[in-house]
């Protein structure tokens, strides 16, 4: 994880930046279309950002969009369309080429080559190119013939693509049903015995089975991980922070304080609103600080307790009111604006330090069903950032106020999101970043953005 | 009915673990590394939980009784598991086949309430298997008096009678069951219908771990200032001794000429000056910092019995699981050490230049040691743990590297109760300025 877990030091070497892989990593998926190929390298490429491994996603369907401005039908695919293959072939080069742009010049650690790459020579080439450039070459293949899941891929994604606006739903499924038989003949799934001295995962059946080939270093571990811990089982999850806590309304942070009145009184809503909500099998999941705990005691229902949930640690500035931080500790303030996400306060934490903690409550998350996350405002800032692919930059600023619980429903490629406004008032917590944040402001420049508080 | 965990948890009904595979698979070092981990990392059992390891070999008709071998792991008490032998006397009908008996084992799950998870390990690579043999099998009692060529040729046949009755998993007729199949100690994995959490960290652990011969060197900073003063935590450099010790670490890791040496520190002051020593690229962890002792952050012990001497007591009681206020506990400091852990086992020789607490928490993991041994782990400055994995454990040397450092061990003291005085409470306590 960047800086935060882990730092490469070699002597005299002050870049803090990790090295989770000593070479870049190219992940190749492998499958024929509608198998969730771009599910999978979407999915993939946000949780790597989000642990803060440079990763970038390059789906060579785009480039041919880009380069075959309109979409006819099949036909484009058939396998003796010459001039379909050779346009298929260049777009592959160009994404190869941006790939080699993105690991080798932009600082990029991983690159997801999204694309059918069905037959062995395609996937030869690519190792080729891999070798010629020394990046590592990790397959991830998706193997489904239930037509069930395919029929559902088709409606939630490929219906909605540019490539089918102009068509009905029966004429659009008709010809993709198509398309994908262009790829059938000429498929050669990863083999165990052709291809044992690949690295891959086989993910069989939406997850029912894997076969894993020659994991080779700690990140195709992770990835590997994470990939048997997803599923795409209908769901929502809940976010939403404790009731309004004695210390939020006197504008202090952190500490462990208990719920005020109005805290109370959302949590008796916050009971009511999921019970309406009629779900099935809800897990609640706190932290280990009272005003969560207190919260999730009003619904009524089991609870765990999660001690990676408990908010940020400022540190020295716990149980403070940003003015008092201003006053004592005016320089820290200052670099705090300036970089947030990286920012740690002094024993305490920093945005990337909480990101590192959350990863196996992230984790549990996505093996999970229906759950609701009752946590503190940071926390659900890095949550929020990790389900809406929000950057670090994005993140410490994220508007997760009091009272409010955000819905949050897996569709498509990305997450709906809706925010119920519990309407039981609280005050506001929520700090902009100031306009001057240079060490050398003023007091008044400082607090400029400060919420009210009593 | 509320659930109040210190963690999460992790699955709600038990779990049978079956391992399958003819002899010489790794069964057994499979199983007891596993047990260690999840002995390791707390795998709670609330209720009834209770986890069976079963190493299940088929029987030779016209083998002795005794080389039917059921290898079961249960919990006591809700604490932790424990290994335990059983053997059985079955008889085969020599119509019974292995999946035959499987399904017997699917049955008695079932009856009990538990989830099953097959582990299987199929190797055909002859160099592992004989590997394997010549350093488990051969030191059995059954092999005691012989030459070791011979046993090796004995040990082979019996394999062979095994083989033709074994049948290994099957993609289709089992593909109802929970499993993972492990290829050639590792190279590939076969998985199938991960049902839980704890599933899904087994598949997890044991895609991790590999039996390359490698050592891990466990060792503390150098002795640090706030060492000298008696004074828990805190962030300070390295004392006069500690300096010394950072030196005389550098010449040892020269002197053991390690082939690819990682070194890892924490993010504390007095680890990195260590490392700064040895003059090699090292990785700094967080998760290697030393536990945070909150409130009693660099206080003596008897300013701490002064402050807070109900505190004081209670952690006497419960070191492994008392949390200083605003602080953490040894059990949380293991929970925040598992990924350390995963990745020490995916490596090979490193080098842990890391903090008291911290590094009982390590080496319990290696030796197996208990969540109430674990806290009173002697872990003394200036001296380096050599860990190597050896057939089913670790052999640890210890070096000393006679540079003088004070005494940082406080053993539990005879009088743990709150009402105690305060020189029942620091007589254990070691010397200092």
């Amino acid at each position: 994880m960047r800086g935060a877990g882990r730092s490469n030091h070699t002597r005299g070497d002050p870049d803090r930046t990790v090295c989770m892989t000593n070479c870049p990593t190219l992940i190749v998926t492998v499958g024929l279309p509608a198998r969730g190929k771009t599910y999978i390298s979407k999915k993939l490429t946000r949780y790597l950002n989000w642990i803060g491994v440079p990763t970038k996603e390059f789906n060579v369907g785009q480039y041919r969009r880009e380069c075959v401005k309109i979409y006819k039908s099949f036909e484009f695919f058939r396998p003796d369309n010459e001039e379909g293959l050779k346009i298929r072939k260049e777009c592959a080069s160009a994404a190869l080429n941006d790939v080699r742009q993105y690991l080798t010049e932009e600082g990029g650690q991983v690159a997801v080559f999204d694309a059918t790459n069905t037959t062995r020579e395609r996937r030869e080439t690519i190792n080729r190119f891999a070798e010629q450039n020394g990046f590592k070459v990790f397959f991830v293949e998706s193997v489904c013939e239930d037509p069930d899941v395919i029929a559902e891929n088709i409606v939630q994604v490929k219906l909605g693509s540019p490539d089918y606006t102009h068509c009905n739903t029966e004429q659009a499924v008709e010809d993709f049903m198509k398309r994908i038989k262009c790829y059938e003949n000429s498929y050669q799934p990863l083999d165990e015995v052709l291809d044992r001295d690949l690295s891959f995962i086989k993910i069989i059946d939406v997850g029912r089975r894997y076969l894993v080939n020659r994991v080779q270093d700690h990140i195709q571990s992770r990835i590997v991980y994470y990939l048997m811990n997803i599923h795409i089982t209908p769901r929502s999850i809940y976010l939403c922070r404790h009731g309004e806590s004695d210390l939020n309304v006197k504008g202090r942070i952190g500490g462990d304080s208990g719920l005020t009145f109005r805290g109370k009184e959302f949590a008796h809503y916050l009971g009511q609103f999921i019970h309406a909500q009629g779900i099935s099998d809800l897990k609640v999941w706190t932290s280990q600080m009272k005003r969560t705990i207190q919260t999730a005691e009003a619904l009524g229902v089991p609870y765990e307790q999660w001690k990676a949930l408990n908010e940020i640690d400022a540190g020295v500035c716990e149980e403070l009111m940003y003015e008092e931080i201003q006053q004592r500790y005016p320089l820290e303030f200052a670099l705090r604006d300036q970089d947030k996400y990286r920012y740690r306060y002094p024993k305490g934490e920093s945005y990337e330090d909480l990101v590192q903690r959350l990863e196996p409550v992230i984790m549990e998350l996505e093996r999970q069903e229906n759950v609701l996350v009752i946590c503190h405002q940071a926390v659900m800032r890095c949550l929020l950032a990790y389900f809406l692919d929000k950057s670090a930059e994005e993140l410490p600023y994220l508007k997760c106020p009091l009272h409010t619980v955000l819905k949050l429903t897996p569709v498509a490629y990305g997450c709906k999101v809706e925010s119920i406004y519990l309407n039981v008032d609280a005050v506001n917590t929520h700090r902009e970043r100031p306009e001057n944040v240079n060490v050398h402001r003023s007091a008044a420049d400082a607090l400029q953005t400060v919420p009210a508080h009593l | 009915d509320i659930i109040q965990t210190s963690r999460p948890q992790f699955t709600n009904s038990p779990t049978m673990i079956v391992m399958v595979g003819l002899p010489a698979r790794g069964k057994t070092y499979i199983s007891r590394k596993l047990t260690r981990y999840l002995n390791w990392i707390g795998v709670q059992t609330q209720g009834e939980c209770i986890l069976y390891i079963f190493i299940y070999l088929y029987r030779d008709y016209s083998k002795e009784p005794k080389d039917c071998i059921y290898t079961g792991t249960c919990t006591n008490n809700l604490s932790s598991f424990k290994l335990w032998y059983v053997t059985h006397n079955v008889v085969f009908d020599a119509t019974n086949t292995t999946r035959e008996r499987r399904g017997v084992i699917i049955s008695f799950a079932k009856e009990k309430g538990y989830k099953v998870f097959f582990i299987e390990s199929i190797c055909d690579d002859p160099e592992i298997i004989e590997a394997n043999i010549m350093e488990v099998k051969l030191s059995s009692p059954d092999y005691e008096d012989c030459d070791k060529e011979e046993a090796l040729d004995d040990f082979v046949k019996r394999i062979e009678c095994y083989k033709t009755n074994y049948v290994s998993l099957d993609e289709e007729k089992d593909r109802h069951l929970s499993y993972i199949k492990i290829f050639n100690v590792g190279s590939r994995y076969l998985v199938n219908r991960v049902q839980d959490h704890i599933q899904s960290r087994i598949v997890y652990y044991l895609m991790n771990i590999h039996v390359t011969p490698r050592s891990i060197y466990l060792s503390r900073h150098g002795e640090s200032e706030l060492n000298l003063l008696g004074r828990i935590g805190g962030d300070s450099g390295l004392s006069t001794q500690g300096k010394k010790y950072a030196s005389a670490l550098a010449e040892f890791i020269r002197n053991q000429a390690i082939k690819d040496l990682k070194v890892w520190t924490s993010h504390m002051k007095r680890t990195i000056q260590t490392a700064e020593a040895l003059g090699v690229a090292y990785e700094q962890w967080k998760a290697l910092n030393e536990i945070d002792a909150g409130m009693c952050e660099e206080m003596t012990y008897e300013k701490i019995q002064e402050n807070y001497p109900e505190e004081f007591a209670m952690r006497d009681q419960d070191k492994y699981r008392y949390r200083y206020p605003k602080g953490e506990s040894y059990e949380d400091l293991v929970h925040r050490l598992e990924p350390v852990i995963m990745e020490l086992e995916r490596q090979e020789n490193v080098l842990v230049i890391c903090h008291q607490a911290v590094m009982r928490c390590l080496l319990a993991y290696f030796l197996d040691k208990s969540a109430d041994e674990l806290p009173y782990l002697k872990c003394p400055l200036h001296t380096v743990l050599k860990l190597t994995p050896v057939a089913y454990g670790c052999k640890v040397e210890s070096f000393y590297l006679n540079i003088k450092a004070v005494n940082t061990h406080r053993e539990r003291p005879a009088n743990v109760d709150v009402t105690r005085g305060p020189e029942e409470a620091l007589r254990t306590v070691p010397d200092h300025f």
